[in-house]
């Protein structure tokens, strides 16, 4: 049932809050064990806040948009009193002194938080088997990855133990686990969704959205999370989108360009699977049914966006991790002097990925590289700005897939870095440009496993987003995806 | 293994960002970071002479809010989740050791 379905019937009495509650912590209960998409389920604190709502409707009042939906949270967004680890030995055993505002809106519009989903260690990674504490299995064939790094939120919805989840996206974490997981994962504008009690991996390209089944629900959730927090510098000070309103509009009319370099053209970055180039052009196919016009364009410099994000997400990291020293919360491995426990605590607390690319960091910000890397990746960004705002000129959205491959074996790609780092090239440019993108199941791969297909819009573009996501769905849904 | 970084630089970027590598992992980060260093070189080779750096994708500047009273975080909460606190503070170890 969607969320949609659940909110409408709890807010009119005809279900209790408490019963959707209890028939999520069931499914959770069977076969989390074998998935492992929660670090934690809180299990009682959920039954107080499905209660509350219940009592919320008996009471005469309206409890919210998403009343009683049960929704997952990765594990990087802190919950006040409830254990937040960003799946880090480091953060072991933290709890919160206060709620993400994401946090907070989504309680407030009558949703129940059921738990805290698995990650690669601070977000770092496109698998989630980075995580301090053990893998997530993708549902859909428990030998393969769920993407990441919000694995454990693409799993938990794919596997119907939270109807709705959130997750981050820094390079991709949301839109390559939801194609892994064959559900819907939406990246905003950077600025759209409020950033405050989201652990920082890198600030200029962090960004917070949705996982769900449905491209509806997706619109739902973001009108909630959205809009402006005077708590987040950042925030874009504006009114939240109507996405709702526009599902049905259709894409008549609309310019869809093939972005070539990211969709197996020549020229183009290289390891693109041919089964999903095949997708990618079938939802160009059916967007074009759909009354949309299909263009080839080309962004040249969207084949730097990976040697680029690998210099400026790990720059940022390196800063913002440094606060993990072992003196405000946290781990702490102590020493016979400050110094020697900073580095102890840090020694034992981050796994390897994360030390790796603080390492990487901290190297590319370091007297007499800063210039020929880090600063070079920055005018690679002002580059790629340039080159989409060309393109957006003459087309309203973009379309590519949203990762190379369909999911990967457990183990396949853990052994080096660059292999796992090349998921991420056609989901980091939207990073770096700070420009909304959605991934939205088009069919299957040649195993039989879900393909996703991302459409890319310029900032503040998420109602044609929507609009465009909407037709993809519903040609899938009839089979023109198969 | 490539030479883009040398053993030394891994020990010294190590130390800048207070991590202890055993020998094994100096070893394995030095394959490793040259392998992503060597990606990088396309971006490395760019000529982007005259383009200027996007640091952020907002073209913010200053971000002002009204100057109101506001609560805080409560102090015993946030002290509570230190590792050792005294006195409405956080307790660390000497900053100068005998190592100093």
């Amino acid at each position: 049932m969607s969320a949609l379905e659940i909110a409408q019937q709890v807010r009119s009495g005809q279900r209790q809050a408490v019963d959707v509650l209890e028939e999520h912590l069931a499914r959770i209960a069977a076969s989390d064990d074998e998935i492992h998409a929660f670090n934690l389920v809180i299990a009682d604190a959920a039954r107080e806040t499905a209660a509350r709502v219940d009592e919320t409707v008996a009471s005469g009042e309206d409890p919210g948009p998403l009343a009683g939906v049960p929704v997952a949270l990765k594990d990087n967004m802190c919950t006040r009193g409830i254990a937040t680890t960003c799946s880090s030995k480091i953060l072991e055993g933290w709890e919160p002194p206060y709620d993400a505002t994401v946090v907070s809106r989504l309680r407030n519009a009558g949703a129940v938080a059921v738990g805290k989903t698995n990650l690669d260690e601070f977000a770092m990674g496109s698998s989630t088997e980075n995580s301090a504490f053990g893998p997530t299995r993708n549902p859909l064939d428990h030998s393969r990855v769920p993407g990441g790094s919000s694995g454990g939120s693409a799993a938990a919805v794919a596997a119907g133990f939270a109807t709705l989840a959130l997750g981050s996206d820094t390079g991709g974490s949301i839109r390559q686990p939801a194609a892994f997981c064959g559900v819907v994962g939406m990246k905003p504008t950077y600025g759209a969704v409020s950033r405050y009690g989201l652990i920082a991996f890198g600030s200029s390209l962090d960004q917070i959205g949705p996982f769900s089944r449905t491209v509806a629900e997706s619109a739902a959730v973001l009108e909630v999370i959205g809009g402006h927090d005077s708590r987040d510098s950042t925030s874009i000070d504006r009114p939240t989108f109507d996405l709702q309103g526009v599902l049905d509009r259709g894409v008549q009319g609309m310019r869809i360009g093939i972005l070539t370099e990211l969709s197996g053209g020549s020229g183009g970055v290289e390891g693109i699977n041919s089964d999903v180039i095949a997708r990618t052009q079938a939802a160009a196919a059916a967007l074009e049914a759909a009354g949309a016009s299909i263009h080839e364009v080309s962004v040249p410099s969207s084949t730097l966006g990976l040697s680029a994000y690998y210099l400026v997400a790990p720059a940022e990291a390196s800063s913002n991790l440094s606060r993990y020293d072992g003196v405000r919360y946290g781990l702490r491995v102590d020493a016979a002097t400050t110094g020697e426990m900073n580095a102890a605590t840090r020694t034992a607390g981050f796994g390897a990925e994360v030390k790796r690319r603080i390492m990487l960091g901290t190297y590319a910000l370091s007297a007499g590289y800063y210039d020929a890397f880090y600063g070079k990746a920055l005018k690679v960004r002002t580059l790629m700005l340039q080159e989409f705002a060309e393109v957006y000129a003459d087309v309203d959205l973009l379309l590519t897939p949203t990762a190379p491959t369909t999911a990967f074996a457990l183990g396949e790609r853990t052994a080096d870095p660059m292999t796992m780092y090349v998921n991420d090239v056609c989901t980091i440019p939207s990073n770096l440009t700070g420009h909304p993108a959605i991934s939205v199941p088009f069919g299957v791969g040649d195993d039989g496993l879900p393909v996703g297909v991302q459409i890319l819009g310029p900032a503040l573009s998420e109602p044609s987003i929507y609009q465009a996501a909407a037709v993809l769905e519903s040609a899938a849904g009839e089979g023109s995806a198969l | 293994m490539s030479e883009r970084i040398t053993r030394d630089e891994v020990v010294h970027v190590a130390r800048l960002a207070r991590l202890t590598l055993t020998d094994a992992e100096i070893d394995e980060f030095t394959g490793q970071l040259g392998d992503i260093l060597e990606h990088a070189a396309d971006v490395e080779a760019l000529d982007v002479g005259d383009i200027a750096p996007t640091s952020h994708p907002l073209p913010l500047t200053n971000v002002f809010r009204a100057d109101e009273r506001r609560e805080s975080l409560d102090r015993e909460e946030v002290l509570a989740q230190a590792p050792a606190a005294e006195n409405g503070q956080y307790r660390v170890p000497p900053v100068l050791g005998e190592s100093q």
